[in-house]
């Protein structure tokens, strides 16, 4: 059973004004032309100039110029069919909803480096939690960065979805673990947990992370039932280093691609596919807690190819 | 993946021989490797394209000096390129804040979402406190929940913490908070209030908190152009996250068209980003970078040195970046002393031991690691593990000081003992010795040679069996080990740099 089968049909505002431009972006190059070399590399200026990364790109665009070259891809549609077909299949079928414990409380712990949008992506999630009916309990496992408690009760206040918080300065574990507690004494359905920003490179912190992770299994064994990375769309190759570390720290089941409303394509994804397979669950798009989509892999693609800026 | 660029250059240059020019051949072979190395830092496209075609310009026909092969020429050319391109250097040829008279100097920051403006307001706050200004810091910030929280105890902890005696107040207008999108414009006033307060309490600079915003929201960019009229501050910074790939040019230039930015400042180095984006964003501002952000805590701000970036850029290693780190770490007087040992062959398993106690306390070992030159690009695999570490530490410590001076006394019989009492098995010690011996070979090879020597001593080194060394599996030999500090003689930056100026 999946959550935001609702948010499905939202909005969707960030990803249909793409799809309008994509007209004037790649389509519109190879729409009715006879495919060629020089083509093909303008193809691969999409690719890099969407953050997909040397390697992938060139794996892609070497694959298109194989089946170009022997003639079984000749037409510019084709190459586009081809190439969305190539991209897509990186991306497996899998369920991309959230997961949902066997018993209450689900946990659902949000990660990521510093500015990511961890923050608003734990209050995007929270309220379509809360749309679909469920009781939500926060977590303000920021115990660090100045301001970051605030930030999240003004959510928890605006949204009217209760909060357990530590003092600045607390032992982020112990909050997850008053909060864990709270959660299975007040019955609540998700527990969601904020945690505070940090680079991959620093292992103390990270270490921390983990901590935090495994107080949640040993208050519920199945616990946490999803663990969310929460990627900024504009990351650049970076983060194929941060999905790893995090990936070794704290298992993670899913990413958050924040940020997908302005410019940036968030092509790194699919780089980041080639290291560890963890599916792509939600992707935002503003910052107002409805700005919140799940991610569809057609539109992710066609977005790429699309130059209406 | 990438590796090492002077390796992928040896490669596109084998078939030169010593002497001879650099023809359009092999270079083009060569800006292969450095378009995918650019691509790989981040860099822009168009701005490798432009970058490539300038470089095999000025490469063609180059003279290849006799006592340099083809591949560490056009090293030279690619890496002088990068600098010019990124300098000056920070407070080279002005100063990073330049200060009006009478004041207040107004600095404003912009940037997108999480770039990292309101830590950074702190951080130059702190920079201003210490150089004896006094300093307001408004939060002009209405946009994002708390941020005017943040701002108020980020100043708090400058007024604390940071050093110095000059005065640092905080201006903010809670009550004005609203939600997203809907404060719009309310900004310019709170601006404008703080600048009166400032004037009136006679500060020496206001910094302007503003809110993150989108490069393609009209509304938000309007109200930093409202901002930017009724104050005209007399810097506007631009805060970005050097982790930011290929649309970083997309944000600059939005920015810089709406306000015409006076400076840049690249926060979060202190991850391991190869760091394009100061490229990238150099070329499309032409502003100055000013500061490189390179940690949350409010001293955590560095100067900014093109050199170094190219050198990072490149995945060369931040070499001199380390050997500050080992400064912090080891005295002038026990450099020198190992210096001296090293350029004998004299390095005993006691100084091994101490230096790697050192370089534990320096830091994570794989942040370090990216600073070393031949490793930037193996990071990927390394596995550092600290336990590893200390089994290594235990081989040494079972050891008599005898044989820590001259670890060739460790026949068969004393490594069996030397197993026995930390545990291991003499495998273990054996790979140990082997290895230590050949980084006292290389260090003695090092220490006494110049610049070339030394790069063709990393080279031996990042040749070497990195899985020979226990705890170190996947890094290239122990590189870095003792390398840089027998550098820490030459003091001041502009020293240590000159080598790599000189080179034409
Ligand atoms: N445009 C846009 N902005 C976003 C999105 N998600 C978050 N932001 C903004 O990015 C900034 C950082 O977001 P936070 O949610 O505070 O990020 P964080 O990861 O919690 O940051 P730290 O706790 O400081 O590490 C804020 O200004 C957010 O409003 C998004 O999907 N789109
Ligand atoms: N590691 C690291 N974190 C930073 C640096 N500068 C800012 N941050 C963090 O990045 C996040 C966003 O910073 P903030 O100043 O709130 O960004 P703003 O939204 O642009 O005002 C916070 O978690 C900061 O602690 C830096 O140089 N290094
Ligand atoms: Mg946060
Ligand atoms: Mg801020």
């Amino acid at each position: 059973m999946g959550l935001f089968r609702s948010a499905v049909n939202k909005i969707r505002k960030g990803l249909s004004r793409t799809r309008e431009a994509f007209s004037g972006g790649l389509r519109g190059l190879l729409f009715g032309k006879t495919l060629s070399e020089e083509l093909i590399d303008e193809i691969e200026i999409y690719l890099i100039t969407a953050d997909v990364g040397v390697k992938t790109s060139t794996e892609i665009i070497e694959s298109l110029r194989t089946e170009f070259r022997t003639g079984r891809v000749s037409r510019g549609e084709d190459a586009i069919d081809y190439l969305k077909q190539q991209l897509k299949s990186r991306w497996s079928d899998v369920d991309r909803s959230l997961a949902v414990a066997t018993k209450k409380p689900t946990v659902i712990l949000v990660a990521g480096i510093n500015g990511a949008g961890k923050t608003t992506s734990v209050a995007k999630i929270a309220k379509s939690l809360r749309d679909e009916g469920r009781s939500v309990l926060l977590a303000a496992a920021d115990t660090f960065r100045a301001g970051a408690v605030e930030q999240l009760a003004i959510w928890s206040d605006r949204l009217g979805v209760e909060m357990i918080r530590g003092a600045t300065g607390a032992d982020p574990a112990s909050v997850v673990y008053d909060a864990t507690d709270a959660a299975i004494a007040r019955g609540v359905d998700v527990l969601l947990i904020d945690t505070a920003g940090r680079l991959h490179t620093q292992e103390n912190l990270m270490r921390q992370l983990t901590k935090i992770r495994n107080v949640i299994g040993k208050k519920i064994p199945d616990g946490p039932h999803e663990v969310l990375l929460v990627l900024d769309a504009t990351s650049g190759q970076n983060a194929v280093n941060q999905a790893k570390i995090f990936n070794e720290a704290i298992d993670i089941t899913g990413i958050f691609l924040a940020k997908l409303d302005g410019t940036a394509k968030g092509g790194i994804i699919l780089a980041i596919r080639e290291t560890i397979d963890v599916p792509v669950k939600l992707v935002g798009v503003g910052e107002t807690p409805d700005d919140v989509e799940p991610f569809d892999p057609d539109a992710f693609i066609d977005a790429m190819f699309d130059r209406g800026e | 993946m990438f590796e090492n660029l002077s390796d992928r250059f040896n490669n596109a240059f084998r078939n030169l021989s010593g002497r001879g020019r650099i023809t359009e051949d092999n270079v083009r072979d060569a800006m292969r490797e450095v378009r995918t190395a650019l691509l790989e830092a981040d860099v822009h496209l168009d701005v490798v394209k432009e970058f490539c075609d300038e470089v095999q310009r000025d490469a063609l026909g180059q003279e290849v000096t006799k006592s340099l092969k083809p591949s560490q020429e056009m090293i030279g050319i690619v890496h002088k390129r990068l600098v010019d391109l990124m300098g000056p250097a920070t407070g080279e040829g002005d100063t990073p804040i330049m200060m009006v008279d009478p004041g207040p100097t107004v600095i404003m920051m912009s940037g997108l979402q999480g770039s990292g403006k309101t830590t950074t307001c702190g951080k130059l706050a702190a920079y201003l406190k210490k150089r004896g200004k006094n300093v307001m810091v408004a939060a002009a910030d209405l946009q994002r929940p708390a941020a005017v929280d943040q701002l108020r105890i980020v100043v708090e902890q400058v007024q604390n913490e940071a050093k110095g005696n000059a005065r640092v107040e905080f201006y903010g207008e809670p009550d004005k908070c609203a939600e997203y999108g809907k404060a719009v414009g309310v900004a310019v006033q709170v601006c404008q209030r703080a600048l009166r307060e400032a004037r009136q309490q006679k500060m020496d600079v206001l910094i302007l908190d503003t809110a993150g915003r989108l490069h393609i929201n009209n509304e938000l960019m309007g109200e930093l152009d409202a901002v930017n009229r009724a104050i005209n501050p007399h810097q506007i910074f631009l805060v970005v996250d050097a982790m930011i790939g290929q649309d970083a040019v997309n944000s600059a230039k939005a920015f810089h068209e709406r306000l015409a930015i006076d400076g840049v400042i690249l926060t979060k180095f202190d991850s391991d980003t190869r760091g394009g984006a100061a490229l990238s964003v150099k070329k499309i501002t032409g502003a100055p970078i000013k500061f490189l952000g390179v940690g949350e805590k409010i001293d955590a701000l560095e100067a900014f040195h093109p050199e170094r970036m190219a050198s990072r850029i490149l995945g060369m290693g931040d070499v001199v970046s380390l050997v500050e780190k080992a400064q912090q770490e080891v005295s002038e007087e026990e450099a020198e002393k190992m210096a001296e040992k090293m350029s004998k062959g004299k390095l005993t398993m006691d100084d091994f031991l101490k230096q790697l106690r050192s370089i534990r306390r320096m830091g994570p070992m794989k942040q370090l690691l990216g600073m070393l030159p031949g490793v930037g690009s193996a990071l990927k695999d390394v596995n550092v593990d600290d336990k590893q570490l200390d089994q290594l530490e235990g081989i040494v410590n079972s050891m008599t000081a005898e044989e820590r001076d001259d670890i060739k006394l460790l026949n068969k019989s004393r490594t069996r003992r030397v197993a026995k009492g930390s545990g291991t098995q003499t495998s273990d010690v054996g790979r140990l010795t082997k290895q230590f011996e050949m980084i006292q070979k290389m260090t003695k090879q090092m220490s006494g040679s110049g610049m070339m020597g030394k790069m063709k001593a990393m080279k031996e080194m990042s040749k070497g069996d990195a899985s020979m060394m226990p705890g170190m599996e996947g890094m290239k030999g122990l590189p870095g080990f003792g390398s840089g500090r027998a550098s820490t003689k030459t003091k001041s930056h502009k020293s240590r740099f000159k080598p790599r100026k000189k080179r034409k």
